[in-house]
């Protein structure tokens, strides 16, 4: 149990999609103007994740090893196109703001990622288990970078006003404002990640490393 | 204690510059085009270049301190990155638009890269154009000279952008005007005689060299000349050089020690660089000026610059 609570929390601090591994920066950088864009896009991307692990996972072992790439993408084009006309059917606003990159899940990095680095050895079990912390750790950082976004380059959350005296820099909105929040919060992650791995290494050498 | 033996590595003999020394010289030039502003756009003027200094110098404060470094501010450097940021704004603009601006341009142009002499882009004009895209309303809403009820004017270049009109006789204004600044623009570019003064005297201190400026001005006055919406060879080279933010760009900006190339072979690449994408904005780009964005791009390509026009090492050939 310990195991698969590892694997599910490691995409969401250490191996984070998107401030950890730096992938799937197109839809990042792209939807990241709105939280609720935000989430659908997460919630998306979790859900072909989460279909694409199971199935991979499951038949890792009937893929001949020199085609697996093909069959990957194969796979999770089912998923993204189960994903896209649910949300053409469910939810038509959010699937016309996200646009054209709901079907580029197909080539997002995280999920062919996850399948080649981790589905494709692994039980079905922990696949689950990663696939969701990865989906977690993916939406998390998007709702993070769209929340900067949308309050400071449109005055809103969630859609709701904020402050009436406010006039939003727009250029949070549009794509340097993205690249902008991404390259700080990234900085901001690998600070405290170092820091933590000087604490750990003071506390495992203690004084006696300074000798 | 003239008994003690100092021992030290090379250099022993120092011209006495420092960084506060630069920046100090840097400022008096620019002191006249100040005075000018505030006397043809009024005290409003005065306001935004004090609010953007001290925005400026709060946010180094504040980050230096964050960062557990030596607080530097008083070398002037962040003073400086202010007071050229207010040069870029138009003298109606809310309080806050230099405070924001003062902000981005230490936090974001120059410490998030490291600090002094570390930064790629040139702060103030990463400020502006952070602001630009951020609050084009404010920051392209100019006041009429010497007008104390706020009448706004467009400058002369927007003016000539929208068509209405083809030169320099249509628009009512002579050379003499935008030669003393009697036209609608950034509080800091508009009196020429005022940045040339502070230019000749940077040059006659030898702070900065002609190379830039000069390749700047002339390529886009030439190529403005040569490839003129009147027809070929019927521009007007002495309004366009004029008419912008050009001087203050080439003097000052594209001068920059941090973020344009060392050798005086690749500082006149970069001017001529910074005009040919000047020249390529004005007349086809969807701005009416393109020189602050023409120095940021040029900021980007000195590392390059550098690394192709490396002077020869003495006593060496010139073949590898």
């Amino acid at each position: 149990m310990k195991r698969l609570l590892k694997e599910f929390t490691k995409g969401i601090t250490i191996e984070n999609p998107t401030f950890g591994l730096v992938l799937g920066l197109c839809p990042t950088l792209a939807v990241s103007t709105s939280v609720i864009n935000a989430i659908g896009m997460g919630v998306a991307a979790t859900f072909v994740l989460l279909g694409s692990n199971i199935i991979i996972s499951s038949v890792r072992k009937l893929i001949p090893d020199q085609i697996r790439i093909p069959c990957f993408i194969v796979i999770i084009a089912t998923f993204v196109t189960i994903v896209e006309l649910l949300m053409k059917a469910y939810f038509p606003a959010l699937n016309t703001a996200l646009g054209i990159f709901v079907p580029l899940i197909v080539v997002n990095c995280i999920v062919l990622g996850r399948a080649e680095a981790f589905a494709c050895k692994r039980p079905v079990v922990d696949s689950i288990f990663d696939a969701l912390g990865m989906g977690v750790g993916f939406t998390l950082a998007l709702c993070i970078i769209a929340a900067i976004r949308e309050v400071l380059g449109a005055g809103k959350l969630l859609g709701f006003s904020l402050s009436k005296g406010f006039e939003p820099a727009a250029i949070m909105i549009l794509a340097p404002g993205a690249l902008l929040t991404m390259g700080l919060l990234i900085g901001l992650v690998n600070y405290w990640h170092i820091k933590q791995k000087t604490n750990k290494e003071i506390k495992r050498v203690g004084c006696n490393g300074c000798k | 204690m003239p008994d003690r033996l100092y021992v030290s590595v090379s250099p022993h003999i120092h011209s006495g510059e420092s960084v506060p020394r630069v920046m100090r010289t840097v400022f008096i030039a620019l002191i006249p085009s100040g005075l000018a502003g505030v006397f043809i756009f009024g005290f409003p003027a005065l306001k935004v270049m004090l609010i953007s200094i001290l925005s400026c110098l709060i946010t180094e404060c504040l980050i230096q301190k964050a960062r557990r470094q030596k607080i530097a501010a008083s070398d002037g450097s962040a003073a400086l990155t202010g007071l050229l940021l207010a040069y870029n704004l138009s003298s109606n603009v809310p309080f806050w638009i230099p405070l924001a601006g003062g902000i981005f341009a230490i936090a974001i142009a120059k410490q998030a890269f490291g600090g002094l002499g570390a930064n790629i882009f040139n702060p103030a004009l990463a400020a502006r154009a952070f602001l630009l895209a951020s609050w084009p309303k404010h920051m392209t809403e100019f006041l009429r000279p010497f007008s104390a009820d706020g009448i706004t004017q467009a400058t002369p270049l927007t003016v000539i952008k929208e068509g209405a009109v083809k030169g320099l006789s249509d628009l009512g204004i002579s050379y003499w005007d935008l030669f003393l600044g009697r036209r609608g623009g950034c509080l800091g570019e508009v009196c020429i005689i005022a940045l040339l003064l502070g230019a000749l005297y940077l040059l006659w201190k030898g702070y900065i060299w002609y190379h830039a400026p000069a390749g700047f001005v002339l390529t886009v006055g030439g190529l403005s000349w040569i490839f003129a919406a009147q027809g070929f060879l019927k521009g007007d080279f002495l309004f366009s050089v004029l008419a912008g933010g050009l001087i203050l760009g080439a003097f000052y900006m594209a001068t920059d020690y941090v973020t344009t190339p060392i050798t005086k072979r690749g500082q006149l690449v970069f001017g001529i660089g910074c005009g040919i994408i000047a020249f390529v904005i004005r007349r086809f780009g969807g701005y009416p000026e393109g020189v602050s964005y023409s120095i940021l791009i040029m900021n980007a390509l000195t590392p390059l610059i550098d690394r192709y026009l490396r002077p020869r090492k003495y006593g060496l050939s010139k073949s590898k």
